[in-house]
């Protein structure tokens, strides 16, 4: 094998016979692949019926909400922001999603107006973030408190439930093999996959990730596509939402709390820079499948759910870790 | 076409993770096996629970055949519930034994539980009706208030003393509270004592305390009141001890050990109104043992349960019965 180098980021380039470099792509995608193969190996023979379609559906319940908010998330952690609002804006549509439905009796309505509050929620954060231009850690964790505090005083903590069971087995139903939430994030994903590689706008989002003032300079309407992405985020969060209430048949201000964090783990296991212009869908897929199954794995073989977020964490390190090892030296 | 073999691989890996089923039986405990039975608290680590899962540990040791599970949320989050319920499913254990945080949340995945062929049954809280087989009921209405009334005669000094005593209760709504208070009043009636009031502070420390300080100021011959909540029990208490008239009213009500302690240790509190917890996870895992081997059916009336004896089953309920009464004699053989 040729020598392998690290450049600038996470992109690595092999020497040339003639000495020139060419850039290694999908690096990081493989290897997470083949953490994901080998956890699977694993977990099958361990966990018995671990790798079926029957465990597998009931498995991935969790998997779908998170799945969704990863779309938004790896979206704006590309452009070098982040939204840690998403659960608490879960919350918040939660309780709009359940104060519509027992005024109207209509699932319909309140999953558009649940939705429509994510997007009102997203549209606060992009305008801080993009108008006011405060970073949108801060304007993120702000809302973060806000979203889950309005939540809480509209609901003064009383659930809403129950809902008829044709609403409440949506999020179990099954098409061609695939769990409707699944079918949803399927969509999403191809969306914003072509977003993403096959539209200026997905150019742009690198552009501001690598240099926002670069991009700013060369006619990109930077403070436009930063408001619309955390717009979308925050109604990727009332999709969400919309399958969580099903999913548990109840509304409750504390629905999503502590999904931002998976899901932006997810993200940067993905691949995903955390300072902007790399990552990309594909990666973050891999990341969440490979979270979610090591989740799945590890309760179900040690039955010690609070192992869950420390195998997480060590997750996060080794995943970048392993791809580091790759290669001995830098190219500059 | 760059992306094309990174999606390939995603696409094998992801056919490889729905097809690959086929030999392996859903549920697969073969026979001679254990019988694996999970015990879901609402809360895992809190004392009251880790109490019950002491008798479970003590079903077990007579029991060689079953293997326990405990696990439950830490902050009690009943989200958290219904996705151990789904991962047992997939580890096909044979009963699950649920204390529900909130029944709607967790219902759908009991349902699901069922629907593979694993014995569901509720314990400490009751779930949907049709979510689970059985309900392993600690204490029914009726021994509760009895014995919290009986309690307050012997306290006060037997059933010759007269005088007013009040009942402070949780929220207008608390369903449990109010079951007891139904109970109380016609028991009350064929006492001496004389129910004055009945206060609703809710879940509200503060206002429990406020409300038990205006009672003792409003009812000179106030003899005792009740506590019916973990929260105006000592609520109640505090505010007797404040107004020093430790022994001349007395407190009772249902609270748990460790919080009245201190209360029944400087007399402002005789006696502590309660089931017993250690009883109620021994039952709940004899319950479990006897739906896996067919012992009990839904014809049956009775269960025998070790040391407990024959225990009742009434309407799905499975019934603990007697309270457990917790005085200075007593008080420190539980730490919960």
């Amino acid at each position: 094998m040729s020598e392998w180098l690290r450049g600038e980021g996470w992109i690595y380039w092999a020497r040339q016979e003639d000495g020139s470099l060419k850039p290694i792509r999908w690096l990081h995608e493989y290897s997470l692949c083949l953490l994901f193969l080998l956890l699977l190996v694993v977990a099958d023979f361990l966990v018995p019926d671990f790798v079926s379609h029957r465990s597998q559906l009931l498995l991935s319940r969790p998997l779908w909400e998170i799945a969704i908010l990863a779309l938004g998330m790896t979206l704006i952690i590309i452009t070098g922001g982040i939204d840690l609002s998403v659960g608490s804006a879960m919350g918040m549509c939660a309780i709009t999603f359940g104060w519509v439905f027992f005024q109207t009796q209509s699932a319909t309505l309140a999953g558009l107006a649940c939705i429509v509050v994510g997007g009102l929620g997203g549209m606060i954060n992009g305008t801080l973030v993009a108008r006011l231009r405060i970073h949108p850690l801060i304007v993120t964790l702000a809302t973060y408190a806000v979203f889950r505090g309005i939540a809480e005083g509209a609901s003064q903590g009383r659930e809403y439930s129950p809902f008829p069971d044709t609403f409440t087995q949506l999020a179990r139903k099954i098409w061609l093999g695939i769990p409707l939430p699944g079918v949803v994030f399927l969509i999403l994903v191809v969306a914003v996959a072509l977003l993403l590689h096959r539209t200026a706008t997905g150019r742009y989002l690198y552009a501001i990730g690598h240099n926002e003032r670069a991009a700013r300079f060369s006619g990109v309407r930077v403070d436009r596509v930063k408001f619309g992405l955390y717009t979308f985020s925050g109604l990727l969060a009332g999709v969400a939402t919309v399958l969580h209430v099903s999913r548990f048949g109840t509304a409750r201000a504390n629905a999503g709390t502590g999904f931002e964090l998976d899901v932006v783990t997810a993200v940067i296991v993905g691949g995903t820079s955390i300072f902007g212009g790399r990552g990309n869908v594909v990666g973050t897929m891999l990341g969440l499948l490979l979270i979610h199954e090591t989740r799945q794995f590890v309760s179900l073989y040690w039955r010690i759910n609070e192992l869950n977020s420390i195998v997480v964490g060590t997750l996060l390190i080794v995943s970048i870790l392993i791809y580091r090892i790759l290669a001995r030296r830098d190219v500059s | 076409m760059r992306e094309v073999p990174i999606l390939f691989v995603l696409m094998v890996l992801f056919a490889g993770g729905c097809t690959s089923d086929s030999s392996s039986t859903p549920g697969g405990s073969a026979g001679g096996e254990k019988i694996r039975v999970c015990l879901l608290p609402k809360i895992k680590g809190i004392s009251y629970f880790t109490s019950c899962h002491a008798g479970a540990v003590e079903a077990v040791a007579e029991l060689p055949h079953v293997e326990l599970i405990y696990d439950g949320p830490i902050e009690g989050d009943a989200t958290k519930q219904a996705e151990m319920i789904e991962q047992w499913i997939v580890d096909g254990v044979d009963v699950i034994c649920v204390a529900p945080n909130a029944p709607d949340v967790v219902a759908n995945a009991m349902r699901e539980a069922r629907a593979a062929g694993i014995h569901v049954i509720t314990w400490d809280a009751d779930g949907t009706d049709d979510s689970r087989s059985y309900f392993v009921n600690q204490a029914t209405p009726q021994s509760i208030g009895t014995a919290m009334v009986a309690a307050m005669v012997q306290d006060v000094g037997g059933p010759d003393v007269a005088g007013d005593v009040v009942i402070v209760s949780s929220d207008v709504t608390s369903a449990n509270q109010n079951s007891w208070i139904e109970v109380m009043k016609p028991a009350l009636e064929n006492t001496r004592l004389n129910l004055a009031t009945t206060k609703f502070p809710g879940e509200n420390a503060g206002r429990a305390l406020a409300d038990a300080q205006d009672v003792i100021k409003k009812y000179p011959n106030l003899k005792g009141i009740f506590g019916i909540s973990s929260v105006s029990f000592p609520g109640a208490a505090e505010a007797v001890e404040q107004s020093g008239k430790t022994g001349e009213i007395l407190v009772t009500g249902l609270g748990t050990p460790n919080d009245m302690k201190q209360f029944v240790k400087n007399g402002t509190v005789k006696s502590v109104v309660l089931w017993n917890t250690i009883d109620l996870g021994y039952l709940t895992i004899y319950v479990a043992e006897a739906l896996a081997t067919g012992k009990i059916d839904e014809s049956s009336t009775s269960i025998t349960a070790g040391r407990l004896g024959e225990k009742p089953i009434e309407e799905d309920h499975v019934l603990l019965g007697d309270v457990l009464v917790f005085t200075v004699d007593n008080i420190d053989d539980y730490d919960f």
